[in-house]
């Protein structure tokens, strides 16, 4: 790993916080490694394991109350660290260049694209005006981007988010980096997207002979891009292997624990009830016998009407003057204590459908039922009763929890609320609520902030519980925390499913996340269902196209995965 | 939306604004204690020469049937005539807006580029020594009256080293040396005001701006400090900084009535002073209306520029 060839040293790096008492404390020690031209080592562990802070200290920048306190960044026999600010300004975007997480937040909303990918060849007079755009524009061609010769002239929220990320790689590649440096640069992305945006990215890579850093929580991506893996845990690290070793033999328990929680589809799925898979595959439109496939289906229909507790009818919903439709004709059953996936990419609708169902939109056209009622459209008109029953989890728990209430006024809120329940009486419920979802009765003084991120989201999932609703929606809740923390909140909702016979519309980008708890799944694209079946039936071959294409799409814990995938689209006639 | 539509509709705001000011301003002014025949006629009047004058002054009719009138003869440039002086409203206030808009715009030439800088300045390093200082100051003149500020500076500048004129009478005849002279001092009274409030939005604005991740982008793409603040801060903290600045003018045109009486400048603030003492509500309603004016097109530029500095907007997609 350590030849003489390596374009970045990284030796003993550490780096401090300081606090307002000008306090230090370190957040990162210790850290070492080499890449080679053409190399992409990758730094791997949970949120605040500190890989972005070590990222960021390789350009030998640190963010505010942040401090690099010692060791080496030698890029091509230059330690970075001995230069002052303006030299290593200097060496920003011409010699290191960086791909940040969120290319949404990270453009210059006020500036247009082009003006800023070639903003810094321009600045330092590395090229004229006219050879950073000429170079731009074969930037876009390489990395597939829609109409190269004008996309420059747009403004950041005129293309899409993949578009933008791939904006970025072309702004970060165009001085001829030695080095770059990329921070979870697909997470934002779909995953049909994250393909592409991976492929362009690594083929840059090995084509240009850069040197890369790859930071990102999630290991089967990092397995597609790294040739090295370098994995942190509290700011030290755990270990630096190769790859394919890491796969094969983790030396350390923590690298194993990262890679059993990573969520794996299990494929095929055999159900448990025979007569449903086999109405579900009638169903399906590759089979094509019509009088059987109508006698499937109302034996499917019988056995739901028995309980069943929420009924969507043909329900269309738009924003703004009904000029973008986001549900088209969406009809949707759920049982009592049945658990509904809902499972699409950003813009397919999903978020609307479950606010269309809390009464948070309201819906152009169509109805919503339930418990045999219709319910009426908004959340306002709602009568309390009507309110308790369904309750909303948002995705962010610390945006959703009211910083400057503690626990017990977050919990105690819907139990006054919905159920009248003060005093002594609510303090007792609050406790069993917090026993629910396995904090102890200690966090009833705390506010949200002492809180960790699945510590929050575990709150916020008993806010829900307090009102003992029939229904609960979930939206993306697992999508903001880490691989270990999320597969706790499932194991979590799948318990609470099972002792409380609550129903979940849980709403989620993720196929194998949800795969785990949903007894059904309904495939959402552009507004529409494509497909709605039981969970063992969607998942067993053969699959709706669309599904296909998002069950393939989900990076696979093995090298080579990305390269064997190629041509992933989907085109409905 | 289009970008027009949102400008058109930005107007008919301003246009309802106009509206209801003039509707609070007559209801203000009837509300005003005391007669304006009384006024006019002194003590010794007999209830029918009172009676006579009301008559006269078309007093004697209902209050909607003479907003209206008086609304209807607004729209056509007719002010009325003042009720002590008997002098085209229009014609005095002409005479008197030159000076106040010369106080006004020297003030905003001096007071716009200044406090932008400072709170630029202030704003590169957060907290630091000379962010303090520049905070400490611009605090300690917002907080003191600015008649205060005047009278301080006029006791040091005029009374104790004599070097300014502790008047301010512009006349016609006055030379641009006199000029100067005479408007040093209220022009830095006013500025004291009007830059504090300026300098902290515009450092508010832009740390906004500087703490966001395009800006830690474009610290890692190598972009120079300067530039970072002068194009990548600046060009998204523009909609802040146009509000606060027009804002103030606005207060440089209207508010000024303080620093207009103390140092005797024939201008508009004083004018409505004074119409108020002799109950010259015409003048007192004329004024009124020409400052709700300037406030509601002060506030539509900076909102249309706002609007048009918004690429969003700018640029559907």
């Amino acid at each position: 790993m350590n030849s003489n060839n390596d374009i970045l040293q990284v030796q003993n790096l550490c780096v401090d916080a300081i606090d307002r008492h000008g306090k230090t404390m370190p957040i990162v020690c210790n850290i070492s490694f080499s890449i080679a031209p053409g190399q992409i080592t990758s730094l791997i562990g949970e949120s605040g394991s500190g890989k972005t802070t070590v990222s960021l200290a390789t350009m030998g920048y640190s963010r505010p109350n942040c401090k690099i306190s010692k060791g080496k960044v030698i890029l091509q026999d230059e330690d970075l660290l001995n230069l002052d600010s303006s030299q290593i300004q200097q060496k920003r975007g011409s010699d290191i260049a960086y791909i940040a997480q969120s290319a949404a937040a990270a453009f210059n909303r006020a500036l247009t694209i082009g003006a800023q990918v070639t903003e810094v060849a321009v600045l330092r007079g590395l090229m004229t005006r006219q050879q950073a755009d000429l170079r731009a524009v074969s930037l876009y061609n390489q990395l597939g981007l829609p109409n190269p010769e004008t996309i420059g002239r747009l403004y950041p929220h005129q293309v899409s988010g993949g578009q933008l990320q791939r904006l970025m790689a072309a702004m970060a590649m165009m001085c001829h980096p030695k080095l770059l440096i990329m921070d979870e640069p697909t997470t934002a992305l779909d995953v049909t997207t994250q393909i592409e945006v991976l492929q362009a990215f690594k083929r840059l890579i090995r084509e240009q002979k850069v040197a890369a850093i790859y930071v990102s929580h999630d290991l089967a991506v990092v397995v597609q891009m790294a040739d090295d893996i370098l994995v942190l845990k509290d700011g030290r690290m755990v270990e630096l292997q190769s790859t394919q070793n890491i796969l094969d033999n983790p030396c350390q328990e923590y690298t194993r624990m990262l890679m059993d929680a990573v969520p794996q589809l299990q494929l095929p799925h055999i159900s448990h009830q025979p007569l449903t898979a086999a109405a579900a595959a009638a169903a399906d439109k590759l089979t094509p016998d019509p009088v059987e496939k109508c006698r499937l289906e109302n034996t499917v229909r019988k056995e739901a009407n028995s309980d069943v507790l929420l009924t969507l009818s043909n329900v269309t919903a738009a924003y703004g003057s009904n000029t973008s439709t986001v549900l088209k004709d969406i009809s949707l059953k759920v049982n009592l204590g049945e658990t509904i996936g809902i499972i699409g990419e950003s813009g397919s609708g999903k978020t609307t459908l479950g606010r269309v169902i809390s009464g948070l939109m309201v819906p152009s056209n169509g109805q919503i039922e339930f418990q045999g009622r219709v319910l009426n459209n908004t959340c306002k008109q709602r009568s309390r009763e009507d309110l308790r029953q369904i309750q909303f989890v948002f995705q962010m728990a610390e945006t959703a929890l009211n910083p400057r209430h503690r626990i017990r006024q977050i919990l105690g809120r819907p139990l006054e609320f919905y159920l009248g329940m003060t005093g002594r009486a609510a303090e007792e419920r609050i406790v069993e609520l917090l026993d629910l979802v396995e904090l102890s009765a200690e966090f009833i003084d705390r506010f949200p902030r002492e809180l960790s991120g699945g510590q929050l989201q575990r709150i916020n999932f008993a806010r829900a519980l307090a009102a003992e609703p029939k229904l609960i929606i979930c939206d993306e809740i697992t999508s903001a925390l880490d691989t270990l923390v999320s597969k706790a909140i499932i194991e979590l909702l799948i318990n609470l499913k099972n002792r409380l016979g609550i129903a979940y519309v849980f709403i989620s980008h993720d196929l194998s996340t949800v795969a785990k708890l949903a007894d059904s799944l309904a495939v959402m694209r552009h507004g529409e269902i494509v497909e709605f079946n039981k969970t063992g039936n969607v998942l067993t071959p053969p699959h709706h196209e669309y599904t296909e294409l998002l069950l393939d799409s989900i990076p696979k814990l093995r090298t080579g995965w990305l390269e064997e995938v190629s041509g992933l689209v989907y085109n409905p006639v | 939306m289009d970008l027009p539509l949102i400008v058109i509709r930005r107007m008919a705001i301003g246009v309802v604004t106009v509206l209801v000011v003039s509707l609070l301003v007559f209801a203000g002014t009837e509300l005003l204690p005391g007669d304006v025949a009384q006024a006019i006629l002194g003590p010794g009047a007999t209830p029918e020469s009172i009676a006579n004058i009301r008559a006269r002054l078309g007093l004697d009719q209902a209050a909607h049937i003479r907003y209206m009138h008086w609304f209807g003869n607004l729209l056509h440039g007719d002010m009325g005539t003042s009720l002590v002086s008997g002098r085209e409203i229009s014609v005095l206030i002409a005479e008197r807006s030159s000076n106040t808009f010369l106080l006004a715009g020297v003030t905003a030439l001096v007071a716009v580029p200044l406090s932008v800088l400072l709170g630029l300045i202030a704003s590169t390093r957060p907290n630091g020594r000379i962010d303090k200082t520049i905070s400490a100051i611009t605090l300690t003149l917002i907080s003191i009256p600015d008649f205060l500020v005047a009278v301080i500076l006029v006791s040091i500048f005029s009374v104790q080293l004599g070097w300014l004129p502790a008047l301010s009478t512009i006349r016609p005849d006055s030379n641009f040396l006199e000029l100067a002279r005479m408007l040093v001092l209220p022009v830095t009274a006013l500025s004291f005001t009007v830059i504090a409030h300026m300098a902290r939005m515009t450092r508010t604005a832009v740390l906004n701006e500087l703490t966001s991740p395009a800006i830690e982008m474009a610290i890692l793409k190598g972009v120079p400090k300067s530039r970072l603040l002068l194009v990548h801060a600046l060009s998204n903290a523009i909609a802040p900084i146009v509000n606060v600045i027009a804002l103030n003018l606005a207060y440089l045109i209207s508010g000024v009535v303080v620093i207009e009486t103390l140092f005797n400048i024939n201008g508009l603030g004083k004018l409505m002073v004074d119409a108020v003492t002799t109950r010259d509500i015409p003048l007192v309603q004329g004024c009124a209306m020409l400052f709700c004016a300037v406030y509601v097109l002060l506030n539509l530029f900076a909102d249309t520029i706002s609007i048009v500095a918004n690429p969003r907007i700018r640029h559907p997609k």
